[in-house]
């Protein structure tokens, strides 16, 4: 038992530091707010040749081989510096489901191309009805032997406008389906969302649009699986940086901002605050690290399940907190556009959100617990 | 990162947990015929009890502990520890924790010997150590008093030289298990007029000595774990000083037995919503006592589990950071704060499974759900946010050492 990171984890963590702090500062993050794409490609370009978007890809097909913990490290540094952008819907909604029932072609087709920084990938799984459970998924999918044909509305879909392709959750006639759609057809309509966190998400009302069948027809559900628990502690990851940020600027301006002729860090009305901002960053952290070992090292079903509902039952409601306590710390300058810690408050709802909030998992834990 | 044990920590664990198997009394065993009593007076009280076979239990596993060195495991060989490493002592814990075992030995063992192994004459260790693994001395410690808890530094208990002893006059409070105790070790006033860290000493004496009274005091939950203890001209001699003169309070403050309360708090919380889960799934559909139809007791129940494990993983932190040459700073406040108010929410989630049924403070009610246990630990979980450093000092100590923030 050893809650520490190994000597690469640690390199790998400190080298996306040093590069994020430079290739990755606060305006880049304003900018893409404001940006059509809403990310840089020169900055893509420079992840790919730091190897992270091919991280959890086999060597055979030009990544690197890294586990899916190790990816985790590297989000959290994601989470920290807020890097916008399609990273987390090519790799976990494109590489991850590709690596998992792709066909041997389908992985030598796409597979070098996202490890390079080439295409850009999303998953569409959501709809209205705005459910994370099977039920959720009723886009009509048809299959004729391996191209699939999609009809119907998924709704947000992250960075489906600079998507190259989407692979899509639909159902047909034996039950969820899956496949891959280039998004350069008229059969698929986009339409960006306005978002709180300024994220690029999208309606895509896909109509007659054509695709490649991605695993077996009606086994989507199941292929999905590993897919949303590590795209979901993904998130996680993301929080947990995030948080940890926000904590520390939080801190930083306790030390800093002089009322009453004292820092107000020297306040333990204030200094609680930070206390339990710490408490819930870390126990955010192991939470989550305990969710991504368990699927790194193959656990049982039930065990993986379990802690990736407690992890992000946890980390959705404690980083929510920690954002919250980082707000009111700084006070009125905190509630301005041009001051930072606003950035992360925005942000952690979005993560919040996605894959199910805390009251979702909260259920799914639950239930497992029998009650 | 890793969860799991590594071959050699498994096999440790294992002889542990076998050891335990065979060789625990009957009466520290968890189940339906062990009474609340019992699990809460531990090994300290049933060695002075009047009750035969409570004494020959206590004995037993005194003996059965000794026979591997593991009534004190954490202490070195030569002083008659197993000499264990962290992460050794920490799976004994946890073992023990599990089932429920007594740690043998008290204060003794957990906090006077460890000091006395630092700061002790070679006299003092000849002395006394032996007595504690023998389980023939149990010790009391006498920190607190009516107006000094938080602000322990402020203490008053005077003791003043007169030729080669001290005369101790004053009175503290919150001295646990005092009235099961052999001896006490106390720290006391000997220079009012020095600034109040740098005035105290660490003092160890008879609890028998003339003028030192013993009062327990009746809890809350109609229990007696601590003592007013009154010191009238109490004579100790010189030589009962620990370290030196004056520099008692850093002597006191060497240690902070913080590794034993994480892992045992976790997993004690673990065992009891595990009990709760296992009580309101098997409720048949007539049992009116269980309100698990509301969402939010699910829900509650849910956050419960949650919590424990993320005190789990609290705790799992501090043996890695100590495995691995690291001196927790804030992380073992963190353990504390956040382990006793879990224990709290826990105890009342307990509450409101059970409704108006929660009432029942008896234990052998026909209509007590689970014994009444959480009704009766909704109460005695009062005080855990309060002692060994109440949660507003864990947290003022996590932003100042910890996070670096100005000191109020």
């Amino acid at each position: 038992m050893d809650l520490g990171l190994t000597e690469m984890q640690e390199m790998l963590k400190n080298g996306a530091r040093d590069f994020l702090e430079n290739e990755c500062p606060e305006q880049l993050v304003r900018d893409m707010e404001e940006d059509d794409a809403g990310y840089s490609s020169a900055l893509w370009q420079k992840m790919a040749e730091q190897g992270w978007q091919g991280l959890l890809i086999p060597e055979e097909h030009g990544g690197a081989g890294f586990d899916f913990l190790d990816l985790c490290v590297l989000l959290e540094e994601f989470g920290r510096a807020l890097v916008p952008g399609p990273f987390m819907s090519t790799v976990l909604g494109g590489a991850v489901p590709l690596i998992e029932i792709g066909s041997d072609e389908q992985k030598a087709e796409f597979l070098p191309k996202i490890a390079s920084g080439d295409v850009i990938f999303t998953l569409a799984l959501t709809e209205p009805s705005a459910r994370f459970d099977d039920e959720g998924v009723q886009c009509e999918a048809s299959v004729n032997g391996n191209d699939v044909t999609f009809n119907g509305v998924k709704l947000f879909v992250p960075d489906a406008n600079v998507a190259d392709y989407i692979i899509v959750a639909g159902r047909s006639e034996k039950g969820i389906t899956l496949g891959i759609v280039a998004t350069d057809q008229d059969g698929v309509d986009i339409t960006q969302l306005q978002t709180i966190a300024r994220d690029k998400q999208a309606e895509v009302k896909l109509n007659n649009a054509q695709g490649q069948l991605l695993g077996v027809e009606g086994a989507g559900w199941e292929a999905l699986g590993p897919v949303i628990h590590r795209y979901t502690v993904g998130e996680c990851a993301y929080m947990v940086g995030l948080a940890q940020m926000d904590f520390e600027i939080s801190v930083d301006y306790a030390k800093e901002r002089v009322q009453f002729g004292r820092p107000i860090g020297s306040f333990q009305a204030i200094q609680h605050k930070c206390a339990d901002m710490v408490t819930d960053v870390d126990g955010s952290r192991f939470i989550m690290y305990k969710a991504a070992w368990a699927i790194s090292t193959g656990q049982s079903e039930d065990e993986t399940q379990m802690s990736v509902n407690m992890a992000k039952a946890w980390c959705s409601d404690a980083t929510r907190r920690v954002v919250a306590h980082g707000q009111q710390i700084h006070g009125g300058i905190g509630f301005t556009k041009d001051y930072k810690i606003q950035l992360y408050f925005r942000r952690q709802k979005r993560a919040e959100l996605s894959f199910g909030d805390a009251d979702y998992h909260r259920e799914l834990v639950a239930q497992q617990l029998g009650i | 990162m890793d969860w799991q044990d590594s071959q050699e920590q498994a096999q440790f664990r294992t002889e542990v947990a076998e050891f335990i198997q065979t060789r625990l009394p009957d009466r520290y065993r968890s189940g339906e015929e062990n009474n609340d009593e019992t699990q809460t007076t531990g090994w300290q009280a049933d060695r002075k009890s009047n009750d035969a076979s409570a004494k020959e239990s206590a004995i037993t596993w005194a003996d059965a502990l000794a026979e591997k060195g593991w009534i004190a495991p954490h202490w070195p060989k030569e002083y008659g520890g197993a000499g264990l490493s962290v992460m050794e002592q920490f799976i004994y814990n946890q073992e023990m924790a599990k089932a429920d075992a007594p740690p043998v030995g008290g204060m003794g063992v957990s906090l006077l010997g460890p000091t006395m192994i630092v700061h002790g004459s070679e006299e003092q260790k000849a002395e006394h150590l032996p007595k504690i693994l023998s389980g023939e001395v149990a010790w009391a410690q006498g920190y607190s008093e009516p107006s000094s808890g938080s602000d322990l530094a402020s203490l008053q208990t005077r003791a003043t030289r007169d030729g080669d002893d001290f005369v101790i006059n004053g009175q503290k409070i919150w001295t646990s298990g005092a009235q099961y105790a052999d001896w006490l070790f106390a720290l006391v006033r000997t220079d009012p007029e020095a600034p109040k860290h740098r005035g105290i000493s660490f003092l160890v004496m008879d609890i028998t000595t003339p003028g030192l009274t013993v009062r327990p005091i009746v809890d809350m939950g109609w229990q007696e774990p601590f003592n007013e203890t009154f010191f009238e001209d109490v004579r100790v001699s010189t030589s009962n000083i620990i370290g030196e003169e004056n520099r008692g309070w850093y002597v006191g403050m060497t240690l902070l037995d913080f590794e034993r309360s994480g892992i045992s708090g976790a997993i004690e919380y673990e065992r009891t919503i595990k009990e709760l889960l296992k009580y309101v799934n098997a409720e048949s559909e007539d049992d009116t006592r269980v309100r698990d139809d509301f969402e939010s007791v699910r829900h509650q129940i849910a956050d419960r589990y949650l919590e424990v494990n993320v005190l789990f993983n609290f705790a799992f932190r501090i043996v890695s950071m100590q495995n691995s040459g690291m001196v927790p700073n804030y992380e073992a406040s963190v353990n504390k704060m956040f382990g006793s108010e879990t224990h709290q929410r826990l105890a009342r989630t307990g509450t409101k499974v059970f409704g108006l049924y929660s009432n029942l403070w008896s234990e052998d009610s026909e209509y007590s759900p689970m014994r009444s246990s959480f009704t009766r630990d909704y109460v005695r979980s009062v005080p855990h946010t309060i002692f060994s450093g109440s949660s507003e000092i864990q947290r003022n100590v996590i932003a100042t050492r910890g996070l670096g923030l100005p000191r109020g």
